[in-house]
């Protein structure tokens, strides 16, 4: 299968540089995009389906045409790579910030075009240095070059690009977040409507978008939208980089086409489980995905298929449970995390994680009571999205609702032993 | 209007609102935590969940918060529904999980929103079983206590004190369920307007320091409608009192004039009502020392003295109408003086007949916030009429709403607003000698001696309207910025410009006069607003009286010997060996007061009057606006209304009328009927007739509790509660069920709202005016010059004619500096500086100098300074304030100490 | 006081934002990356600097996991505790760490060599469990493998 994202990166990792990048094609799709109206790009981005990578699947060139274009719109306008990578169990957008920096930065310069943004931040995970490193490298290069900078190759197109490394949180990945974030301020998220492509960073038209997704975007303009559908099994454009963790013989990242089915990733690439385990689930996205097991191993990993079965495609980085592995451990695991994060705005979410937290950690730690497992469920259904602010909270209770209904049996155990069966 | 559905059925509800805001004008009772109506719509809490659905056919409907949720044509929603009603059950659950359920010792018990909303949802059984989070509280000074257990994450407190009322060492801290709200660092709140976080905290969190000292629970309270004596400005408040001592003042809502809000000099400056420097008898000098004596005792003696029939009467800008009015009936129209200082006096005279005669309207705070230009001309208002300040900061949203508007954002949605505007700021501009707490909005400051702030005032509106004086030598860049200026003014819809008499200075007001009028005939509804020092300023100005420099004159020709001094410490008003002289020519002097004052030493009578909360009175606000505040209690000893005093002087002297005066209906009915001016003032409040169903206005709550064992120490049989045959008022709980007109208000209360918040319920529409109006009667209006033979000015012309001219330019001196008044909000006004925890906050006497001229003298800041001014020499440290205008030197009013320094004046500053 | 090179480094971020504010962040990790945290001195002088209260940037700071307002050690260790981490035995490192340095989490050696700290995903999942010193991601770890790792850092 043809390699798209990933081609250029390096089994060592090592630095693609500026000359290999273009060795292999690099901006070329800047040069293109150049050539084109801005209405023309973003109608083939909506052609292409491309859908969001950051985990909400929202169709990337349909969030671009709620831009105001033009001479009336407010400037200047801002475009934000969301590189702040902190959704637990993934880790593929730090695979294309290290194995092919310019990719990304060749991506942003034409989502900047595309919205005529002229001015783009990549939100960049504190943690993730090496990537800075990277791409720090890579922009001054691109400067170099003029992809970047005042009247990028000499056209009417102009872009500064900074990267902003952030001060850790997970609210800082949530778009409006990071836009709070980006002002210097707590990184709360803000009232939508007004959508971010209206009125978003420092009050002006800003569109937040993925790593993965923009690292898309150049092919796209390079080779049309029906070439990019043509790559994936389903109708969700483009190929996806999937990935897995947890007890798998080979965790790692693939670029398959988009709508691999689960079966295929785990078995064939991340090659079934270990010796000695066995499979009991998975979330196939990332920590804030619903719980899979062992009947939807044939779902297609696209974002309609997955939702069907009722999880969601998330980023498409799975965590897998064995059996030697504690159900209620792992949510209690999550929920800390989710409760931690939580960035204290809404009601539902930072009282309802935090009490989750104590009561999954009560229950794995012998103390549990079976009201605690009817209070946990009435705290996934007060999390429901609409009820909070943001979707954090719906997505911290997706594992836990789903543990309860596929291992309810675990918990009632724990419950009725007062202890963690996995503990010795 | 626009058609909602609640619950299946059809209101009408005003349009650009919130579906919670409508439901609470509808009169629903929906819970709500993060949202208020003075700072709109964040969607935090999650409390005021309802059900919307899409159409009539939807009956399965999502949950929306309601006040993140438009009233649009047709939107069905549903209050009642099962999912909802649970979901906000829940959310009470949740936001209580870690509150210590601590009410029985919680000062905000019986008066809490969390108590309230936990009762409207029914949340009573605990669930929650594990430990709960637990904060160090702070010390944030002597007003404002603090006591984070009770926290429950809604924002409010920050969002007031930062969004609305500009502070800074207020914030959020920390996230998940540990969000801690407080300051960096233990200390006092530096906003002016700290003590709303009070009301604002919907729990105990923030809490009056000051009620806790001598606490009553609200119910225990009784109180009356009032208004603040502190400042001109006259907001409406509810004092509080138990056992004969004031506990503490409360906002009391007049959409017009405060709105929500008061500023912590109103709120906690009430104090010095309890003061041990309160005289409570009357007392009569013999032989040098002060003897204390019966009320009729002192009256004979006192008639004895006026005898003579050469008495002159000194009134007060800090007594009520009817205390002057009183005053003035008592020594006749001639021998009555203003007492202030002289310069005061011609200035107050000034801007009333600016106000009277000319095109400007004076604003109400509530037009003041709506503003959307603002040019302050010489006034720091944040010190001399501080709730103005607050009003102002709101008006610099105006502008940038239209952005707000453009975007489809409704101006409510808070935080979404705020984003889309960024700092953006409409035109204010500030025009002050220093540096003011309200130049962090202002578009552009100007800093100048007076002189030169009135240029610039003139230079505005010369080039707003060329037949307007114009301004000699003046520089570019003040002509540029005057241009600036114009042009902002010009451009908006409610231009407004604020001045005052703070620096003494008759051209800054012509010059604003000139501002605003130039602007009316432009066609611009510009608004006039002047600052008053006093809450009854321009009552007593009204008054026409004779200027207090000529009192020794009248002694001296004899044409008096005799002094009544009305609710005045005349060693405020002007300089020691002026005062001094002027009481030492008199033979006899009598003195009305409610604390002991140089002026009262003097005294061979002293009557005890009352201060506000015990007394009735009416004063006039810098607005204009006649405003009615009622006796609280019935204070203890030989205490008594000032005007009564007087009128029993004045039957005592056999004046027939004044035996009619009964109450302060009688001596406004007299008022009235005798000054035209104030023609109106009977209207501020409704008679001591009035009656509803029979009844009258209970001052304490249907729950007032330990009335029949209150008093069992003394005498265990219940006493009967006073008569007040004066008001409409009782002195009891029982009284009218339904609510009073809306100046007679004791306090908000309602079924199931037993908080402050409970005002929704008295609104005509939420945020709007009280059902009824809003208290007040204006006094003070324009002439009309379009109607042809419309009222005008007491002259009867409208004055379209620009005033005065240009000072010359300031010139400032190498040996020398102009020494401007510098004011305080905590410690310039006479009476809250009495208050124990207002007197903590006031500054120590300082002479303020730039840091260019402490150099110049060889000062650094602390070093003590010699200040040589009037012909006297003051030692005071120096405080180095950057930004003072070039030749300026500050020295702050009215602090003890320092006290009576006539200002501005030239001084030498040198190093002892 | 801040560094003539701190001051600059900030001022130089002024150019990528249209308000200071928005440096704040930025500003603070300028300079823990050369003091190792933010005294309320730093505090103050950022805020200064910035034309914010004390306050408003604790406010932000606090806010943040990667700002730490008390002092560290020499060497931060951030061990990852989120779920995969978790999966292949988070447990086991933590328990040696804690061992071997004689520490809480959370706490920093008395030779204030190192401190250690929790932290969220380091993205790594494929080789887990993993855990960061200073810049140095250090992978597919277990407790055997932690002396010859901590030996690096002195
Ligand atoms: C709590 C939370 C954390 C998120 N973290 C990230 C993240 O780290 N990276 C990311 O790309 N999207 C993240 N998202 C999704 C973003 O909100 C947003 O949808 C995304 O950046 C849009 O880009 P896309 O359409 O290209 O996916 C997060 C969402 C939530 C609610
Ligand atoms: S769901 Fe609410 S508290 Fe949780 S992160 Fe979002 S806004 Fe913050
Ligand atoms: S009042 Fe609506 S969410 Fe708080």
């Amino acid at each position: 299968m043809e390699k798209v994202l990933t081609k250029n990166v390096r089994p060592d990792l090592s630095y693609v540089d500026l000359k290999a990048y273009e060795a292999s094609g690099g901006y070329q799709g800047l040069r293109k995009a150049l050539t084109m109206a801005p209405a023309e790009i973003i109608d083939e981005v909506k052609k292409s389906n491309l859908r969001g990578r950051g985990g909400g699947g929202f169709p990337t060139g349909v969030k671009w045409s709620l831009v105001p274009m033009g001479g009336d719109a407010l400037q200047p306008k801002y475009l934000a790579a969301n590189a702040d990578e902190m959704e637990p169990g993934t880790f593929k957008d730090r695979l294309l910030m290290e194995g092919d920096p310019h990719q990304l930065v060749e991506g942003m310069a034409v989502a900047a075009y595309a919205i005529e943004a002229s001015v783009a931040y990549v939100f960049l995970r504190g943690e993730y240095q090496l990537s800075e490193e990277r791409l720090r490298r890579a922009i001054a290069e691109a400067y170099e070059q003029h992809y970047l900078g005042k009247n990028v190759l000499g056209s009417n197109f102009s872009v500064e690009m900074f990267v902003h490394m952030s001060g850790g949180r997970y609210m800082c990945g949530e778009e409006t977040g990071l836009l709070n974030a980006l002002e210097g301020k707590r990184a709360n998220p803000r009232t939508k409507p007004p959508y971010p492509a209206v009125s978003g960073l420092f009050g002006k038209p800003t569109i937040v978008q993925n790593v993965e997704t923009l690292c898309n975007v150049p092919y796209i303009v390079t080779n049309g939208a029906d070439w990019f559908r043509s790559l994936s099994l389903t109708q969700d454009g483009g190929t996806k980089i999937y990935g897995a963790s947890g007890k798998v013989k080979r965790p790692g990242l693939w670029e398959l086409p988009m709508g691999t089915t689960i079966r295929e990733i785990l078995e064939e690439h991340a090659g079934g489980m270990r010796d000695g385990v066995k499979f009991r689930g998975l979330l196939p996205g990332g920590a804030s995905t619903d719980f899979l097991v062992e009947e939807h191993l044939d779902v297609k990993m696209d974002f309609t298929e997955v939702q069907k079965v009722g999880s969601r495609l998330g980023t498409g980085t799975m965590i897998v449970l064995d059996d030697q592995t504690c159900p209620v451990g792992m949510v209690l695991n999550l929920e800390h995390f989710f409760a931690q994060e939580s960035c204290g705005w809404c009601t539902p979410c930072w009282s309802g994680l935090s009490w989750a937290e104590k009561a999954l950690d009560a229950i794995e730690n012998g103390q549990g009571q079976s009201a605690d497992l009817d209070h946990l469920s009435f705290i996934c259904k007060i999390c429901a999205p609409g009820n909070t602010f943001c979707a954090l909270a719906p997505g911290a209770v997706e594992p836990l609702q789903s543990a309860l209904k596929y291992f309810r049996d675990d918990f009632d155990r724990h419950i009725g032993e007062k202890r963690c069966p996995w503990k010795a | 209007m626009t058609k909602i559905f609640v619950d299946g059925r059809p209101f009408d509800v005003p349009e650009n609102q919130s579906m919670l805001q409508a439901c609470l004008t509808l009169g629903f009772d929906l819970p709500y935590f993060c949202w208020h109506p003075a700072l709109g719509s964040v969607g935090a809490c999650r409390q005021c969940a309802v059900k919307q659905y899409r159409d009539e056919k939807d009956s399965r409907g999502r949950i929306v918060m309601s006040c993140m949720t438009p009233v649009a044509e047709g939107v069905r929603i549903s209050i009642r529904d099962a999912e909802s009603v649970s979901f906000r059950a829940a959310v009470i659950e949740g936001l209580m999980q870690s509150h210590p359920h601590d009410c029985p010792v919680c000062d905000e018990g019986g008066e809490c929103h969390l108590q309230d909303m936990t009762v409207m949802t029914g949340h009573a059984y605990r669930r929650y079983r594990f430990s709960k989070r637990t904060f160090r509280n702070q010390n944030l000074g002597p007003l404002v206590n603090h006591e984070m257990n009770r926290c429950i994450q809604c924002y409010r407190c920050v969002r007031y004190y930062r969004e609305y009322a500009g502070g800074h060492d207020l914030k959020e801290f920390v996230l998940r369920n540990l969000v801690y709200f407080g300051r960096q660092n233990d200390g006092v709140l530096e906003n002016e307007f700290a003590g709303n976080l009070v009301e604002i905290c919907p729990t105990g969190v923030f809490t009056d320091k000051t009620l806790k000292q001598h606490y009553t629970r609200k119910w225990d309270l009784q109180l009356a409608p009032s208004v603040c004596v502190h400042c001109g400005i006259g907001c409406n408040t509810s004092p509080g009192e138990r056992y004969g001592t004031l506990r503490r003042i409360v906002n009391r809502y007049n959409g017009e004039v405060n709105g929500y809000f008061l500023c912590d000099r109103g709120r906690f400056g009430y104090e010095f009502v309890n003061s041990p420097e309160r005289l409570r008898q009357p007392r009569l000098q013999k032989g040098g020392q002060g003897e204390t004596a019966d009320g009729p005792v002192a009256l004979v003696h006192a008639r004895k003295l006026l005898d003579g029939g050469k008495v002159i009467g000194i009134g007060s800008p800090r007594a009520s109408l009817e205390a002057n009015f009183a005053l003035r009936t008592l020594v006749g129209q001639e021998r009555f003086f203003a007492g202030v200082e002289d310069e005061e006096h011609r200035l107050t005279a000034r801007m009333l007949e600016i106000l009277r005669s000319g095109l400007a309207r004076s604003p109400s705070l509530g037009e003041i916030e709506k503003a959307d230009a603002v040019l302050v001309l010489g006034e720091d208002v944040t010190q001399t009429a501080p709730r103005m300040a607050l009003s102002l900061r709101q008006s610099v949203r105006q502008q940038p709403f239209e952005l707000v508007d453009k975007l489809q954002i409704p101006r409510w949605l808070d935080h979404a607003a705020r984003e889309a505007v960024q700092d953006a700021k409409g035109p204010f501009f500030v025009a002050a000698p220093h540096p003011t707490k309200l130049d962090d909005v202002a578009a552009a400051t100007y800093r100048a001696s007076p002189d030169d702030l009135a240029r610039l005032g003139f230079a505005v509106a010369h080039a707003i309207d060329s037949s307007a004086p114009d301004v000699p030598q003046l520089t570019d860049g003040v002509r540029a910025l005057a241009g600036r200026i114009a042009e902002a003014l010009k451009n908006a819809k409610r231009p407004l410009v604020v001045s005052g008499p703070s620096l003494k200075c008759e051209a800054l007001i012509q010059a604003a006069a000139n501002v605003a009028w130039a602007l009316c005939r432009a066609g611009k509804p510009a608004a006039l607003s002047f600052t008053a020092p006093e809450c009854n300023t321009l009552g007593l100005g009204l008054m026409a009286a004779r200027p207090l420099g000529e009192a020794q004159q009248a002694l001296k020709s004899g044409e008096a010997d005799t002094i009544v001094i009305l609710e005045n410490d005349l060693y405020r008003r002007a300089p020691r060996e002026q005062v001094d002289a002027l009481l030492a020519s008199a033979r006899h002097l009598i003195v009305l007061d409610y604390l002991e004052t140089s002026t009262t030493h003097k005294a061979e009578v002293v009557f005890p009057s009352a201060p506000f909360a015990e007394c009735e009175g009416t004063f006039i606000s810098n607005e204009g606006r006649a405003q009615r505040a009622f006796q609280v209690y019935v204070p203890e000893g030989g205490i008594r209304a000032a005007w009564q005093w007087l009128r029993d002087l004045l039957i005592a002297s056999g004046a027939n009328g004044a035996a009619a005066w009964q109450g302060v209906d009688d001596v406004l009915k007299t008022l009235a009927g005798s000054l035209p001016a104030f023609s109106a003032v009977p209207q501020a409040a409704p008679s001591a007739a009035f009656r509803m169903a029979g009844e009258k206005v209970a001052r304490e709550p249907h729950r007032y509790s330990g009335r029949t064992a209150m008093h069992a120490n003394i005498n265990v049989s219940e006493p009967k509660p006073p008569d007040d045959p004066e008001s409409p008022l009782s002195f009891s709980m029982e009284g009218v069920s339904e609510q009073p007109p809306p100046a007679l208000i004791p306090f908000f209360w309602s079924p199931g709202w037993n908080s402050i918040q409970s005002v929704n319920k008295f609104q005509q529409e939420i945020a709007g005016p009280l059902r009824g109006g809003d208290p007040g009667v204006r006094v003070i209006e324009p002439a009309k010059p379009t109607e042809p033979d419309g009222p005008a000015g007491p002259d009867g012309n409208a004055r379209a004619d620009f005033l005065g001219a240009p000072p010359a330019v300031f010139e400032p001196q190498p040996d020398r500096v102009l020494l401007v008044p510098i004011y305080h909000v905590f410690g310039s006004d006479e009476t809250s500086q009495r208050a124990p925890a207002i007197r903590e906050l006031t500054p120590k006497p300082y002479v303020a100098l730039d840091s260019e001229a402490a150099r110049r003298f060889g000062l650094n800041d602390g070093d003590l300074a010699e200040v040589a001014v009037n012909g006297a020499v003051e030692r005071l440290p120096v405080k180095v304030r950057d930004g003072m205008a070039a030749g300026v030197a500050g020295l702050p009013v009215g602090l003890p100490g320092i006290e009576n320094c006539r200002l501005p004046a030239w001084a030498r500053i040198t190093r002892p | 006081m801040l560094s003539s090179e701190e001051r600059e480094e900030i001022e130089r971020e002024f150019a990528h934002y249209p308000t200071k504010e928005a440096v704040c962040i930025d500003a603070m990790k300028i300079v823990q990356r050369r003091r190792g945290w933010i005294s309320d001195e730093s505090l103050q002088d950022i805020a200064g600097l910035l034309g914010m209260s004390v306050d408003e940037v604790d406010g932000v700071a606090s806010f943040y996991n990667l700002i730490f307002r008390k002092p560290v050690g020499r060497h931060v260790i951030m061990i990852c505790d989120s779920v995969s981490c978790w999966i292949m035995g988070y447990e086991k490192l933590r328990t040696q760490l804690t061992s071997r340095l004689g520490i809480k989490m959370g706490e920093t050696t008395p030779d204030g060599r190192f401190t250690l700290l929790p932290i969220v995903c380091l993205g790594a999942c494929d080789h887990a469990p993993v855990m960061m010193i200073d810049n140095e991601t250090h992978r597919d770890l277990d407790p055997e493998k932690i002396d010859a790792v901590l030996e690096k850092y002195t």
